[in-house]
């Protein structure tokens, strides 16, 4: 029986075959080799490097160049929408020392990121500056930078000289009217401009520095912030004229808008889209390029994936006075990254030998048409395993499983904007977001749970299940997609308050 | 006359590579122009660079103390509209 690859390049080529996970490279095996190896270690392009790889922002850029409706400078969100960034502003020398630290004792972390918290090229010395040495100092570390674009154009050949690997633009429209409703105002040659016009002007420059970079083999991931009602059908087209263009990715994110933020749709009741309305968009714009539905907003923090505790390191005053080896510490990395290879390498062949073995247990069994697909909430700190407490989760990866395969669908966040910020209402308790956040899923797998949660989990009519605890995610999404296989739970429909979408 | 900025700047460091006359530096609690360095811009730039970029409404006083970006004239936000809701969150 042929088994439906998830990849779209055909045959098994690409290496793993098994699923959505690894595979984001195999779906870009269209893609010259040179690229495919940038995308390969890289926490925000492949979903199986998102498991063993981290990347780190410094937040060397408070100033920003434009407005959006989405954002309130006031409590510090960048200009994509970044939730729950709270940034010490560090100066160009302070965070080439920070990120030197950091890399030098966690080894798993491979890229640093300036994504703010303003417009990292709005006042682009204090990033260029950081680049400049990142790229002397520490070669085997990556470079990407985020932006609106505003400013790109001018920049581009400045930032080719360094390290640079990819650049993600947030382009919300390449309509003026739809940005007219997006962006009040921006700062462009002395003067602050508003509506149509700044529209214009932003939309000229963002394509400008798309064409510049994909012109220079630099990687470009377009960003998009998913507004419904304002860009929602918009976005077929801004996905269709960047792919054009040579754009590597296309990310469609969440709006996310409260009035305890503050912010333009906040206050003016836009609302965010459902996460079915996220999921259709990403599948329409999704056609025949990746997609990547795992992007988790710029969670995928080094320092985090340790362990939040150990934030406390990396504190100014540690490092200051820090002596870093760097050449005796870029030896060591380089000996965990091929560990890590290694390691990938063996479980990739794992978890081909579970998902043939689920072929072959539906092929024994009448194929029944209604073998629906399933989604599955995991919770997992990284490694590609079950392995984290239901209470710890701050995100979840979300399977598809179907009887031919499991899928890698996105990373949903709880708790999605801000970190306890004393204005955000207290409405909701954090186990009621949790599991508004788990809509659709009908299953959660976690290394433990509590029972308090359990009980209100099975009321939602989301099944938690902790006997997969440091299992594979694959394997044990296989596992008990197979139970409910066979305890005929897939012959009912999914229940229907599921649903009700967030 | 010069422009001043008050309470209610986030540091965000926008209009300081900005002034032409260098009449502005971080300090604490918020940025402050210097009154004696301050040109209001004049024969530089048809706009006060500082106050052009400023993200925050009402940070920024022109030299007769009245703020060059009023409540509601950067984010569009109707000020009634803005009191409202932040009187519906502390009322939760
Ligand atoms: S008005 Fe012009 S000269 Fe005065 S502080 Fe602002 S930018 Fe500087
Ligand atoms: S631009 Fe406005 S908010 Fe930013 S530092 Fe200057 S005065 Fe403060």
């Amino acid at each position: 029986m042929a088994l439906t690859i998830v990849s779209q390049s055909g045959g098994a080529a690409g290496g793993c075959a098994s699923s959505g996970c690894g595979s984001s490279t195999d779906r870009l095996a269209h893609l010259p080799e040179a690229i495919r190896a940038k995308v390969n270690n890289h926490p925000c392009f492949s979903e199986d490097a998102h498991h063993h790889y981290a990347r780190m922002h410094v937040a060397v850029a408070p100033a920003c160049n434009i407005q959006c409706h989405y954002c309130n400078r006031k409590y510090d969100c960048s200009n994509e929408s970044r939730p729950g960034v709270v940034s010490e502003v560090l100066t160009p020398d302070q965070a080439v020392k920070k990120v030197m630290a950091v890399a030098a004792t966690i080894p798993q972390m491979t890229v640093l990121g300036i994504a703010g918290p303003g417009d990292p090229l709005a006042n682009p010395e204090r990033t260029l500056e950081t680049f400049r040495q990142l790229s002397a100092k520490a070669p085997d570390i990556k470079l990407c930078v985020s932006t609106n674009g505003l400013a790109l154009p001018a920049v581009v050949d400045e930032l080719c000289q360094h390290n640079i690997e990819h650049v993600t633009i947030t382009i919300n429209c390449v309509d003026p009217d739809v940005g007219a409703k997006i962006y009040p105002w921006i700062f462009w040659n002395n003067r602050r401009i508003k509506g149509r016009k700044a529209a214009e002007i932003l939309i000229e420059q963002q394509q400008k520095g798309l064409e510049m970079l994909v012109a220079r083999g630099v990687l470009v991931k377009v960003n998009s912030v998913l507004i419904p009602g304002v860009n929602d059908e918009h976005l077929k087209e801004v996905s269709r004229v960047v792919k054009a263009k040579g754009a590597f990715l296309h990310n469609v994110m969440p709006l996310i808008a409260e009035a305890e933020h503050g912010t333009f749709y906040g206050i003016m009741g836009q609302r965010g889209p459902t996460t079915d309305e996220l999921q259709r968009l990403q599948d329409a714009c999704a056609g025949d390029m990746a997609m990547m539905r795992h992007c988790r907003q710029c969670r995928a923090d080094a320092v985090g994936m340790l362990g939040e505790d150990r934030g406390h390191e990396f504190t100014l005053d540690r490092i200051e006075h820090l002596e870093i080896d760097y050449a005796a510490a870029m030896a060591r990395r380089a000996e965990v990254h091929a560990a890590i290879e290694a390691n990938r390498a063996a479980q990739r062949r794992q978890s081909g030998e579970a998902f043939v073995s689920l072929a072959s247990l539906t092929r024994r069994l009448p194929a029944k048409p209604e073998s629906r697909p399933v989604l599955m909430a995991v919770a997992s700190t990284g490694g590609g395993v079950v392995n984290q407490h239901f209470g710890h989760a701050r995100e979840f990866l979300i399977y598809e499983a179907t009887a031919q395969d499991v899928r890698f669908i996105g990373a949903r966040k709880v708790d999605l904007y801000c970190t306890g910020d004393e204005t955000c209402g207290e409405a909701e308790t954090s186990l009621q977001k949790t599991i508004r956040t788990l809509a659709g899923c009908e299953v959660v797998l976690c290394a433990r749970i509590g029972y308090e949660p359990w009980g209100q989990l099975e009321a939602a009519g989301i099944l938690p299940n902790g006997e997969h605890a440091l299992e594979p995610i694959e394997e044990a999404v296989t596992a008990v997609y197979r139970e409910m296989q066979e305890s005929g739970r897939l012959d009912q429909s999914a229940p229907a308050q599921q649903r009700l979408s967030a | 006359m010069a422009f001043k900025i008050i309470e209610g700047c986030v540091n965000c460091w926008a209009c300081e590579p900005l002034c032409p006359s260098q009449a502005i530096t971080a300090g604490t609690p918020h940025f402050v122009i210097d009154a004696k360095k301050c040109t209001e811009c004049d024969g530089a730039f048809a706009e006060p660079q500082c106050a052009s970029i400023c993200p925050v409404e009402g940070v920024i006083l022109d030299g007769l103390g009245v703020p060059v970006n009023p409540p509601g004239s950067l984010t569009g936000i109707p000020p009634e509209r803005m009191a409202a809701a932040m009187a519906e969150i502390r009322a939760r």
